[in-house]
């Protein structure tokens, strides 16, 4: 049905060609109105490309578009990423300008004749130069920001260590316990204990006792550093933390680090401004759906909660991988960790 | 090769009569001239796009309207979408099939197989590539290699669905996905015969620019086409073999339990035997030619854009010795750059060091081709063409796409838009529709080389003008959700509340979607109905200066007539001052006291 419609639509814009190309020269090489027509066209389309420009500005502009950065070195980068994107603004805007407006006013015409202007070295030279020396400026800004970033080794701010195991559609987390050192695992422990080794402790490990599993929640300290400790135990998965600007690959067979520090509770971040006012758009469009959706099938409303999410084509259920991760203070995270059963207890 | 070639010049005046009666199948199927293959690679590659451009379609239909059930799906993917509904696998399996159709059918052997075997011999004057022969088996090892990759689609489990990238060890082990059996068999069997004949069309293509100029066609008077053409061969020489080898061990390691890129894996309760591989081993070859590839997908495109702006404006190309520089910088660093597609993907941060300064550098030889570009038009005398719009087009989503380049290149700033849409908006735009635009240009500009008939020039404009709305439409508003977050690769985003308010913009891509790949329909029956009824072309419709056009309308081996064309300038002497015509072909000798441009 579709397609019938669709090659309706075709003959008959062909139609339309063929009527519009009675009288008119029959060459198909473009002729004086057709440089007018899409010469005018030309400009047309850079307006057009302006008011698209304002439009997702003015609608999804309001950078950063997540809500703030909920941890430290997130801020620092969010500065990066308006700097870098203000600069990339004001290139296109005048690049574009400059392409069009040029294939606007320099449309043929017959008996005009082109400049013969074939070589310049110094505008060569200019346009070189320029992007040089702004390109140095941005690698060093961000090759600084990436160092800092990704030191993950460093002892500063005693960061506490969390494991992330990734699995085939789901997170753990692993909490390194009093000894804060995490106990050796591999996935050839996995079967042990009926199934309850869940990360695949090495049970010969003593660090590894007092470690602490959890698979519905990752709760973590705000102000105190965390080193994060990935592991997969069958594909690739990524673990993505936007709100923290945090992002690493789960590989299987390695593991890899990230590190930051929580600057935000969850409480705090959902008094944002801006993650209040996302919350209430959210819940809007949500209770206008609710309106179309039958009794059973009402959908909740919205509260805003970090989230940890697979960013690595992981398989069937990859769009669906992901854990509720809670800031809290560091006392309450302390008391709520030593409540939680260690893999001494587990296995017993 | 290069005794060859000089016999080609001896015979240049009996040649002509020398070669013998063509069958059907010797003419149209196993040719072995280059513009029958040039013309052979065209369809095919068409055809693949289609079939690409349809699958991002249903894709587009599935992210704006997730879980409602509609026909379309239906018929078009029959049992993977019971009810109307698609399965999440089947999303993948289209992520995967779309993503490699497009990057190496349709960007890689439609355009360069198209168009260098198209104008490398027309242009520097040859007869024939270096070898016929090889030319003929490269296209129908690629034909081979199309049928198998389209026939995945029709084994029990599906096609391969673990990304265009096929990283292990989701592709490696059918138990960690439906795809990853025989469907993915039949992806690398369909690669590795792909990367077959893309090696012989670039040693082909490197030779015959190195062997069998005319006289006088020095290196530094090639037209710009054909300097993309050959450098683009020879990334496809360096890098290709390396994804071969990369192919090659994941069937080692797929099939004869070896554990190249796997190690402590356990799945559906079982701990597998895999020991001391990695999958990053397998990252660092994947892109080794990985990123190679988008240029190799781009030059083409750059070249051929090169010359129909230049042609169209009347004016010589702006900087052609910075041109030519730019490709070649382009070249050198597109091989050591590889690695900013893994900043976290584990391995040292040090790395990610190195390769965000080298991916930066990038952008410095593509900031001067783009003003090179727009400095041509300065003061030009624009015939627009529907070859030309197209070429403008592409320096514009060039820069667009481009720009956000310089975002992505950065370590620290990719770790929060890695894999997100604000990806899929980059490359789209900077290699996607670029490519795709040179594609069409090139298509506009030399049909009538092609086909001795001319395509119909308003149904031209409307296919551009709506397609270039079409183009910014869906893939400017995509950055902003990548910004805010949104994965790519999601079946659906209903999983997470959090992106419930991205949902309207998601939609309105669809329709801008939509609406591109109709008008798309415009260029198809343009193309077949053309072949047939277009109007007859004189010789040199564009009044251009290349070598190409001094050839007879008519096809016939060897090109041309009697003697092979001399040259005697660069290809870029439009509107020279001293001349009648607003353009010298190569062929002219210079007059008495007439100077040629250094350059």
């Amino acid at each position: 049905m579709v397609l019938v419609l669709v090659f309706i639509a075709v003959w008959q814009i062909t139609k339309i060609f063929e009527l519009s190309q009675v009288g008119a020269d029959n060459s198909q090489i473009a002729n004086d109105k057709d440089n007018k027509i899409n010469g005018y066209l030309m400009f047309g389309f850079l307006v057009f490309i302006y008011v698209i420009t304002i439009v997702c500005f003015a609608k999804y502009g309001h950078m950063p578009l997540i809500g703030n950065a909920a941890s430290e070195h997130g801020t620092g980068l969010d500065v990066l990423m308006q700097i870098s994107m203000a600069l990339i603004f004001v290139v296109q805007i005048i690049t574009q300008a400059l392409l069009y407006y040029f294939a606007f006013k320099y449309r043929g015409e017959k008996g005009k004749k082109a400049l013969f202007y074939a070589d310049n070295d110094r505008l060569e030279f200019i346009w070189t130069i320029i992007p040089v020396i702004t390109l140095a400026g941005l690698i060093l800004y961000g090759l600084f920001t990436w160092t800092e970033i990704m030191d993950v080794d460093s002892e500063d701010g005693d960061p506490i260590v969390i494991e992330l195991y990734a699995q085939q559609f789901n997170w753990k987390v692993r909490y390194a316990g009093a000894d804060n050192t995490l106990g050796d695992a591999n996935v050839r422990f996995l079967n042990d204990y009926e199934g309850k080794n869940v990360t695949g402790i090495d049970d010969s490990d003593p660090s590894g006792m007092d470690d602490v599993v959890s698979t519905t929640e990752l709760r973590l300290p705000k102000g105190r550093k965390v080193l994060f400790k990935m592991r997969s135990q069958d594909v690739l998965h990524s673990a993505y933390m936007p709100h923290f600007r945090a992002q690493m690959n789960c590989v299987p067979g390695m593991i890899t680090q990230f590190s930051f520090t929580p600057s935000k509770t969850t409480e705090e971040m959902r008094e944002t401004d801006k993650i209040s006012k996302k919350v209430d758009v959210i819940n809007e469009i949500r209770r206008e759906k609710n309106k179309t959706l039958a009794a059973d099938e009402q959908l909740e409303p919205y509260t805003f909660d970090y989230l940890l999410l697979c960013n690595k084509i992981c398989g069937t259920s990859h769009y669906n991988m992901q854990l509720k991760i809670v800031v809290e203070e560091e006392e309450d995270f302390n008391k709520w960790l030593t409540e939680q059963q260690t893999f001494a207890q587990v296995i017993q | 090769m290069s005794e060859h070639a000089n016999n080609m010049h001896d015979h240049d005046h009996d040649d002509h009569g020398h070669h013998h009666k063509e069958t059907f199948i010797t003419k149209y199927i196993f040719s072995q001239d280059h513009k029958m293959i040039a013309k052979q690679y065209l369809i095919t590659g068409i055809i693949m796009g289609i079939i690409g451009i349809g699958m991002s379609l249903l894709m587009r239909l599935q992210i704006a309207y997730p879980g409602e059930p509609s026909a379309i799906m239906e018929f078009f993917l029959g049992r993977w979408a019971e009810d109307g509904i698609m399965d999440p696998n089947i999303y993948l399996a289209l992520v995967t099939i779309h993503g490699t159709i497009m990057v190496f059918f349709v960007l890689t052997a439609g355009l360069s197989g198209t168009f260098s075997n198209l104008l490398i011999p027309l242009q520097i004057g040859a007869r024939d590539m270096a070898s016929g022969f090889l030319n003929m088996i490269s296209y129908w090892l690629f034909f081979t290699s199309s049928v198998i990759m389209v026939a995945s689609f029709f084994v029990a489990k599906g096609p391969a669905a673990a990304g265009w990238t096929v990283y292990p060890p989701l592709s490696a082990l059918e138990e960690a996905q439906g795809g990853s059996g025989l469907g993915m068999t039949l992806w690398l069997v369909s690669m590795a015969i792909f990367i077959a004949s893309s090696l012989l069309g670039s040693l082909n293509y490197i030779v015959t620019v190195l062997n069998l100029r005319t006289k006088g066609m020095s290196m530094t008077r090639l037209p710009l086409t054909i300097w993309a053409f050959f450098v683009t061969a020879i990334i496809g020489v360096v890098s290709f073999p390396v994804l071969l080898s990369a192919a090659l061990l994941l069937i080692m390691d797929r099939s004869f339990g070896t554990s190249f890129f796997l190690s402590d894996i356990f799945l559906k309760g079982e701990v597998l035997h895999y020991q001391g591989g990695s999958p990053v081993l397998f990252e660092h070859l994947f892109w080794f030619l990985g990123h190679p590839e988008v240029y190799i997908v781009l030059l083409p495109a750059l070249g051929i854009t090169s010359e129909i702006i230049s042609t169209n404006s009347r004016k010589p190309i702006f900087g052609y010795r910075a041109m030519v520089a730019s490709i070649l910088a382009i070249a050198f660093l597109s091989t050591i750059v590889w690695g900013h597609h893994m900043f976290i993907s584990g391995m040292n941060p040090f790395l990610g060091s190195v390769f965000t300064f080298t991916t930066l550098l990038i952008a410095i030889p593509s900031a001067v081709k783009a003003f090179n570009y727009i400095t041509t038009l300065w003061k030009g005398n624009l015939q627009m063409n529907p070859g030309m719009l197209f070429s403008i087009g592409l320096v514009s989503t060039f820069i667009t796409g481009g720009l956000t380049g310089i975002i992505l290149g950065d370590s620290a700033l990719d770790i929060n838009v890695h894999d997100t849409y604000f990806v899929v908006a980059h490359f789209h735009l900077v290699m996607g529709i670029s490519a795709l635009y040179g594609l069409f240009a090139g298509v506009y500009h030399w049909f009538p080389k092609m086909f001795g008939r001319m395509m119909n020039k308003n149904m031209g404009y409307v296919h551009f003008w709506t397609t270039a709305i079409a183009a910014y439409g869906v893939f400017f508003p995509m950055h902003f959700i990548g910004m805010a977050g949104l994965p790519r690769r999601y079946y659906e985003n209903t999983a997470f509340p959090l992106f419930d308010d991205l949902q309207d913009v998601n939609v309105i891509i669809t329709m801008f979607a939509i609406f591109g790949g109709l008008f798309q329909l415009v260029f198809l029956f343009n193309f077949v109905h053309s072949i047939f009824y277009g109007k007859r072309t004189v010789q040199n419709p564009w009044r251009s200066n290349t070598l190409e056009w001094t050839a007879p309308i008519e096809h016939m081996h060897g090109n041309w007539p009697g003697a092979i064309p001399h040259v005697y300038r660069w290809a870029y002497d439009y509107s020279k001052p001293g001349h009648d015509q607003d353009f010298v072909p190569q062929n002219i000798p210079l007059k008495d006291g007439e100077e040629e441009l250094q350059h």
